[in-house]
C-alpha cells in the first residue's frame, strides 16, 4: 500500500477528529465566562448551578481535545519528516510558542476551573475559567498562524540543507502576520463561538422539550441565543465573506477549485449546489449569476480567473474542494435562517419556548455547526493541494522517505479502532451527563460561597486552617 | 556560549521538567493498583494528581515543540525512524488521558477497575517506552547518510534499552510514591511508605547496572567523561540527592524528600546529556552521520526568536504552576467535583 496516500488519510482523520473538540473549548468557554460574569453581578444561584453543569461537560470535551491534540505534533515528524526538515525553522517555532504560551495557561488553570468551583469564590473561579478560555483562543491563534504560513508563506528565504532545501526565517513579524492570518483567525474564532452557542442551545432546547430544568434551560437559552444570532449573521456577511476575498487575492487557483470555475470569466456565477466533472472540465448546478464576481471583487463585472489559466498539476481535487466548500456555505446560510426564525419567535412573538418544531431544530444545530466547521477546515486543506506549503513544497515531496506501507497501515488501523472507541465513549458519557442534568446546588457546595477565598490575597495570604 | 549550546541546555531542562512533573503522576499510575485497595483509596490516588497531571503533560508537548523548532533535523529523523514506537507512545498517552477522565464517571465497579487497569498499564507503558527510547539514544542508532533511521521495533528492544526502560519505571514509581506520601493519610499512606524502601533499593541496583554497562559498552559517552572530567559532578550529585531523599523520608520530611527525588531525576538526565554532548543522535553506522547540536539546528534567527519567547514564557509557566500547586496543597479531600 502507498504510504503517502495512507499518511494523507491518517492526517485527515486525526486532524478532523481532533477538530471536533477545540471549537467547543472556545465557544462553550466564552459562554461560561459570560455566565460567570452574570453570576458575579447578580448573585442569583441559578447561574452558579448552570456553571457547575457546563463545567463538567467542558472537562470531558477538553480531555478529548488534549488526548487527540498531541497526535498531530507527533505526526509531523513521524509521517512528514521531509516537511518537518523543510519548515522546522518556522513552523516548529510557532508550535513551540503555542506550547509555552497557550498550553501551560490552559493546563495550569484547567485544574482550578474543573475542581475549583467549591474551593474558590465566584470571582477567582471566573478568573480561572477566563484563563483557560483565553488559553484555548491563544492556542488557536498560534495554530492558525502556523497554518496560515503554509497557505500564504512570507518572511522566509530558501537555503540548501543536508537533506534538501530548508525555509529559513528572515522576519519573525512577517512569518507571524502573513496576509491570510487575520481573516482566517477571525473566521475560525467566530465559527467556534457558534459551535459553543449551538451546543448550549441544543441541550437547553432538549430539556425544554422534555419539560426538565425549565427555568435553568430558559436562562441558558436566553444567553446563548443572541450570541448565536449575531455571530451567524456576521459570519455570513462579514467574516466568511472576508475570508473568501483573502483567498481570491492570495490563492486564486484555490478559489477557482472551490467554485468550479474552469474558464476565466467576468460576471462569474456562484453555485448553490452543483457537481464538477473533472474529466470533461465542466461544472453543472443551480447558480446565481454574477454573484461570485461580486463576492470576490465587489464588482459584478470583475473577471474571476479560471482553473484553465493555471497548469493542471497545481489544481486541487476540484470536485472534492467544491463539495466541502458548498457544504460549509450552505450550512452557513441555514444558520442565518435558523437565527432569523429564532429571533423572530423570541423577540417578536415571545413564544419560542412553546414552539416545539423550532426547539427541535436547535437540538440538532450542534451537529450542523460542527459539520460546517469541519468542512471549512477541509476546504482550506483540500484547496491547498497539491501543495503542503503553498507554491514551495508539494505534499508528495513532504513524506518521510523511509516509511513503509505496512507501518502506516498499522497506524491508520490503530487510529480508526482507537478513535471509534473514543467517540462512542465520548457520546455515551456526554449523553449520561445530559440525562443526569444539573445538580442541586446543595449537592455540590460543601461550604457556603461566601466563605470561599475570592481574591489572591485570601488564597496566598492566610495560613492553612 | 553559542545559541546552539543554550538551546541544548534549554531542551534538556524542558525534558527534565517533564520527567520531574509528569514523572510523579506516571509513578502514581504505576503504583496505585498495588497500594490503593478500596475505591475511595483509588480515587484519592487519582485525585492527588487530578488538578495537575494535564499541566504536567504539557512539558512533553513543549519538549516536542522545542525539538521541532531548535533541532528540526533530529525531530524529523527520530520521529520517522521510531515510527511504530512513537505510535505506541501516542496510544498509551491517549489511553491514559481517557482513563483518568472516564474512570469515575460511572459507579459500576467493573467499569472502574477496567479504567484503573488501563491507567496502570498506560502509565507503565509511557515510562517503559521513554526509557527504551532514551536507552537507544544513548547506545546509538542506525542513522544513515540521508539522516534516515532504519530500525525495526524489535531492534530497538536491545537488552541495554530495556534495562534503561525498567530503570525508568522504578525511578518514576519511587518519585510517585514519595509524592503520594505527601498527599495521603492513614492506611493508604502507611502502605505507600512500606513500598518506598523496596523501590529505592531496586531502583538503585538497576541504575547502577545502567551506569556500569554504559561505561563498558558505550565509548562515545565514556570518552566524553574521560576527556572532560567535570561532568562527573552530575552523577555524583544524583547519588547525594538519592541519599538525601532517603534520609529525609526517615525524618518524616516528605516534601524535602520529594524535592530531592526530583533533583535526582534531573541530575541523572544531565549526566546522560553531558555524556552525549554535542551529539543529539549518535549513528551506529558512521560517526560522520551523527546529528549534533550544530549540524541539526535551526538558523540563528529562529534560535534567537525562540530564546526571546522562552524567556518571556517560562517565568509565567513557573509562576502559575507554583500557584496551582499551592492552591491544591495538603492532603487530598474528595469532593463532588473530584474524579
Amino acid at each position: 500500500m502507498n504510504p503517502e496516500l495512507l499518511s494523507r488519510f491518517q492526517f485527515a482523520l486525526t486532524a478532523s477528529f481532533h477538530f471536533i473538540f477545540p471549537p467547543i473549548s472556545m465557544g462553550l468557554g466564552l459562554l461560561l465566562v459570560i455566565i460567570g460574569i452574570i453570576y458575579v453581578r447578580t448573585g442569583n444561584p441559578k447561574w452558579r448551578q448552570i456553571s457547575f453543569f457546563w463545567v463538567k461537560v467542558y472537562g470531558l470535551v477538553f480531555a478529548m481535545g488534549i488526548a487527540t491534540g498531541i497526535v498531530q505534533e507527533f505526526e509531523f515528524g513521524m509521517n512528514w519528516a521531509q516537511y518537518s526538515r523543510f519548515v522546522g525553522n518556522i513552523f516548529g517555532a510557532l508550535l513551540a510558542a503555542e506550547g509555552i504560551f497557550a498550553f501551560f495557561l490552559e493546563g495550569g488553570f484547567l485544574g482550578l476551573m474543573l475542581f475549583g468551583g467549591n474551593r474558590l469564590g465566584p470571582r477567582m473561579w471566573l478568573l480561572s475559567t477566563f484563563m483557560v478560555v483565553f488559553g484555548a483562543h491563544f492556542s488557536a491563534l498560534w495554530i492558525l498562524m502556523a497554518n496560515s504560513w503554509m497557505q500564504t508563506p512570507a518572511g522566509y528565504t530558501i537555503q540548501p540543507g543536508a537533506t534538501g532545501p530548508q525555509a529559513v526565517m528572515t522576519s519573525f513579524a512577517e512569518v507571524v502576520l502573513t496576509p491570510s492570518f487575520f481573516p482566517r483567525l477571525l473566521h475560525v474564532w467566530v465559527a467556534s463561538w457558534m459551535v459553543g452557542a449551538s451546543l448550549m442551545l441544543s441541550v437547553s432546547a432538549w430539556y425544554l422539550l422534555k419539560n426538565r430544568y425549565v427555568d435553568l434551560s430558559r436562562s441558558a437559552f436566553k444567553v446563548a441565543l443572541p450570541v448565536f444570532v449575531i455571530l451567524s449573521i456576521t459570519q455570513a456577511v462579514f467574516f466568511g465573506a472576508n475570508q473568501a476575498i483573502e483567498v481570491t487575492n492570495y490563492q486564486p487557483v484555490k478559489l477557482a477549485a472551490m467554485e468550479g470555475v474552469w474558464e476565466s470569466q467576468s460576471c462569474a456565477p456562484m453555485y448553490l449546489v452543483g457537481w464538477v466533472n473533472e474529466a470533461e472540465m465542466t461544472t453543472t448546478g443551480i447558480s446565481i449569476p454574477c454573484l461570485l464576481s461580486f463576492l470576490a471583487y465587489q464588482n459584478i463585472n470583475a473577471t474571476v480567473t479560471g482553473l484553465e489559466a493555471f497548469p493542471a498539476d497545481v489544481w486541487a481535487p476540484v470536485n472534492l474542494t467544491f463539495q466541502v466548500y458548498h457544504l460549509m456555505i450552505n450550512l452557513g446560510g441555514l444558520f442565518v435562517l435558523i437565527s432569523l426564525l429564532g429571533a423572530l419567535f423570541f423577540f417578536w412573538k415571545r413564544r419560542i419556548f412553546e414552539t416545539r418544531w423550532l426547539l427541535w431544530i436547535f437540538v440538532f444545530s450542534i451537529g450542523l455547526t460542527e459539520l460546517a466547521t469541519l468542512s471549512g477546515w477541509w476546504t482550506a486543506e483540500f484547496g491547498r493541494q497539491p501543495w503542503i506549503v503553498w507554491e514551495l513544497l508539494l505534499t508528495a515531496d513532504a513524506i518521510s522517505p523511509i516509511l513503509t506501507g505496512s507501518q502506516v497501515a498499522f497506524s491508520v488501523g490503530t487510529f480508526v479502532v482507537l478513535y471509534s472507541i473514543l467517540f462512542i465513549l465520548f457520546i455515551y458519557l456526554l449523553n449520561e451527563k445530559i440525562q443526569h442534568g444539573p445538580e442541586e446546588l446543595s449537592a455540590v457546595e460543601e461550604k457556603p460561597v461566601s466563605s470561599l477565598p475570592d481574591s489572591f490575597r485570601e488564597i496566598f495570604g492566610k495560613p492553612r486552617a | 556560549m553559542s545559541l546552539n549550546v543554550i538551546w541544548y541546555v534549554l531542551f534538556v531542562i524542558v525534558i527534565a521538567g517533564y520527567l520531574i512533573m509528569d514523572g510523579f503522576d506516571l509513578g502514581v499510575g504505576i503504583l496505585h493498583l498495588f497500594v490503593a485497595k478500596t475505591d475511595e483509596e483509588r480515587r484519592i490516588s487519582l485525585n492527588s494528581i487530578g488538578p495537575v497531571w494535564d499541566g504536567n503533560e504539557v512539558w512533553l508537548v513543549l519538549g516536542g515543540g522545542a525539538l521541532f523548532a531548535a533541532f528540526p533535523l533530529v525531530y524529523a529523523s527520530l520521529f520517522s525512524g521510531f515510527y511504530i514506537a512513537m505510535m505506541l507512545v501516542l496510544v498509551v498517552l491517549i489511553m491514559r488521558t481517557v482513563a483518568i477522565e472516564f474512570r469515575s464517571k460511572e459507579q459500576n465497579p467493573r467499569w472502574r477497575s477496567l479504567w484503573d487497569t488501563v491507567f496502570f498499564l498506560s502509565s507503565l507503558g509511557i515510562a517503559l517506552l521513554l526509557g527504551v527510547a532514551f536507552g537507544n539514544i544513548m547506545a546509538g542508532i542506525p542513522l544513515d547518510e540521508n539522516q534516515n533511521i532504519s530500525a525495526s521495533l524489535l531492534s530497538l528492544l536491545s537488552p541495554f534499552a530495556l534495562l534503561v526502560g525498567v530503570t525508568t519505571i522504578f525511578m518514576l514509581a519511587l518519585h510517585g510514591a514519595i509524592y503520594l506520601t505527601m498527599k495521603t493519610e492513614g492506611n493508604l499512606q502507611a502502605r505507600v511508605r512500606k513500598w518506598i524502601p523496596r523501590l529505592m533499593i531496586i531502583f538503585f541496583v538497576f541504575n547502577t547496572l545502567v551506569v556500569i554497562s554504559t561505561v563498558l559498552q558505550h565509548q562515545t559517552i565514556t570518552e566524553r567523561y574521560l576527556a572532560e572530567i567535570w561532568p562527573i559532578i552530575f552523577p555524583a550529585l544524583a547519588l547525594v540527592a538519592l541519599i538525601v531523599a532517603a534520609y529525609m523520608l526517615r525524618q518524616g520530611r516528605d516534601f524535602v524528600a520529594f524535592l530531592a527525588s526530583g533533583a535526582m531525576i534531573a541530575l541523572l538526565l544531565f549526566s546522560a546529556a553531558a555524556g552525549l554532548y554535542p551529539n543529539l543522535l549518535i549513528s551506529s553506522i558512521d560517526p560522520a552521520y551523527n546529528l549534533t547540536i550544530f549540524n541539526a539546528a535551526s538558523e540563528s534567527n529562529t534560535l534567537t526568536v525562540m530564546l526571546v519567547i522562552a524567556l518571556i514564557g517560562l517565568p509565567f509557566v513557573l509562576l502559575y504552576t507554583a500557584g496551582v500547586y499551592y492552591i491544591f496543597r495538603g492532603k487530598v479531600k474528595l469532593t463532588p467535583q473530584s474524579y
